[in-house]
């Protein structure tokens, strides 16, 4: 495997192998010297076209902690880049000589383009409104971990489902993997996702009823454009999670947000502070997922 | 071709000799800690502080290391090697660390596990235990303690089944295809 491109695109025993390699990852993280020598000498490109700082930061330190030397190649979020110009900025960034090219674009695609013109890894970090797969692979690390497995959970994933690569990614890996996925959300914001095993509630107190896990959404304000629903407030009073709408599932239910979180309007504070929240593990994880990603690709050059 | 070279009582008492050994060159066991390679070092650094526990009537700590992160190869095969578990069940600043591993062939490994090691402290000493030695060293690596020196030739493969892996003890030697 060269590049990672979508969760779609791998095979069950791909993100097994991911997965595992991941726990022996958070390991390390767990070490006084939190760094491995694994990836010395290559170089690693973030080249986000889109404003991110979480990711980018947990990308960033676990390119750190594996060794490889960073690059970071900002990009004006401004500027409108055809896909020829795209394709030049990336073969000069490749002429650079780096090994990884980590990239976040606002339109879908683009990491699969790139990987097919370049020599180089590449990891989306996030394209448009298809994927995220790292956020999906540390999302599956983070439920395993908790839960000891994936198959049968019953899996809620709440809010805009349209919008969300996350949910997108997260939607394929489950299914591989023999979960029940409900989709919760407002009719103008569930996608048609025939072809997944997915049941859809547009209401929210049937979708949580006896879930094992439930995966919040960001509201992503800079997409709402079209007036999907009428109002915070509203989207508040019907999709966000509070303490009594949480005692409707399951006892252990975990509580699970990509971040950055809407406080008040998704998820209320009492929820994402509660024992249930395991918001922070997912932010730990996803250093040792990035990790053991980049290892795992980092090997891949004899195939190439 | 297969060889047998060490069958189940050879690496049990072979296991004894080397278990004697450590404790004679020691002086004892105190402040040893037995680290296995990942993963036949594990298993038969298991069994050496089994036996040293019975003969020396202590406990002994084991821990596992995976060398995967650290070697020098990286990146050079067709798939990168599965990473394992790495346990150090102990503080080794100041400890006597007995490194143990099936086959100590180019030496690699184990200036891999020894950079390992070093990440989780200073230790006072590290000394090697192998069960077979088969030269072919590309690096300035010698064992303390050895099961049995067995010369190869570079087109050989040396294998240890182990029983903890559900196979019947055994060395075997095999040319490679």
């Amino acid at each position: 495997m060269k590049d990672l491109v979508g969760i779609k695109e791998l095979g069950r025993d791909d993100i097994e192998r991911i997965l595992d390699t991941a726990a022996s990852f958070k390991d390390v993280l767990k070490r006084d010297i939190k760094k491995v020598p694994a990836l010395r000498g290559k170089t690693v490109v973030n080249l986000f076209f889109e404003p991110s700082t979480r990711t980018k930061t947990s990308f960033e330190l676990a390119e750190k902690r594996i060794s490889t030397d960073v690059l970071n190649f900002s990009v004006p979020t401004s500027s409108v880049v055809k896909g020829e110009s795209l394709l030049d900025t990336v073969r000069t960034i490749e002429a650079y000589g780096v090994d990884f090219i980590v990239i976040r674009h606002s339109s879908s695609g683009v990491p699969h383009f790139i990987a097919r013109n370049v020599k180089a890894s590449v990891i989306n970090a996030g394209d448009g409104i298809n994927e995220h797969p790292t956020q999906a692979l540390l999302d599956a690390f983070s439920i395993v971990e908790k839960k000891g497995g994936l198959s049968g959970l019953k899996v809620a994933i709440v809010g805009d489902i349209t919008h969300s690569r996350v949910a997108k990614s997260n939607v394929y890996l489950l299914s591989k993997f023999g979960a029940h996925i409900r989709l919760v959300g407002p009719p103008t914001l569930i996608p048609d996702m025939s072809g997944y095993d997915v049941e859809v509630f547009y209401n929210m107190e049937d979708g949580l009823k006896d879930v094992d896990v439930i995966m919040m959404l960001r509201i992503q304000m800079e997409r709402q454009v079209k007036g999907f629903f009428p109002s915070t407030e509203e989207y508040s009073k019907n999709w966000g999670l509070d303490e009594q709408r949480l005692k409707l599932a399951d006892k252990n239910a975990i509580v699970m947000h990509p971040g950055p979180m809407n406080r008040g309007i998704e998820i209320s504070s009492d929820v994402a502070d509660s024992a249930q929240s395991i918001i922070l593990d997912q932010v730990t994880n996803g250093i040792a997922v990035r990790m053991a990603v980049m290892y795992l690709l980092g090997g891949a050059k004899g195939n190439a | 071709m297969t060889k047998e070279l060490l069958n189940k009582k050879d690496i049990d008492r072979v296991l004894s000799r080397i278990a004697h050994e450590i404790i004679e060159k020691n002086k004892g066991t105190e402040n040893i800690c037995l680290v296995g390679i990942q993963r036949g070092g594990v298993h038969l650094a298991k069994r050496l502080s089994a036996k040293i526990g019975a003969i020396e009537q202590a406990e002994m700590p084991v821990g596992s290391l995976d060398i995967s992160l650290y070697r020098d190869d990286i990146g050079m095969r067709k798939e990168q090697p599965v990473v394992r578990r790495t346990d150090i069940p102990c503080d080794i600043t100041d400890k006597k660390i007995i490194l143990v591993d099936d086959v100590l062939f180019t030496g690699r490994s184990i200036r891999a596990a020894m950079d390992a090691l070093m990440d989780f402290g200073r230790p006072a000493e590290i000394q090697l235990a192998v069960l077979i030695d088969r030269g072919h060293r590309e690096l300035p690596i010698r064992a303390d303690y050895v099961g049995k020196n067995i010369p190869t030739s570079m087109s050989e493969n040396i294998e240890a089944q182990l029983e903890e892996e559900g196979l019947e003890d055994r060395i075997i030697l095999q040319a490679k295809e």
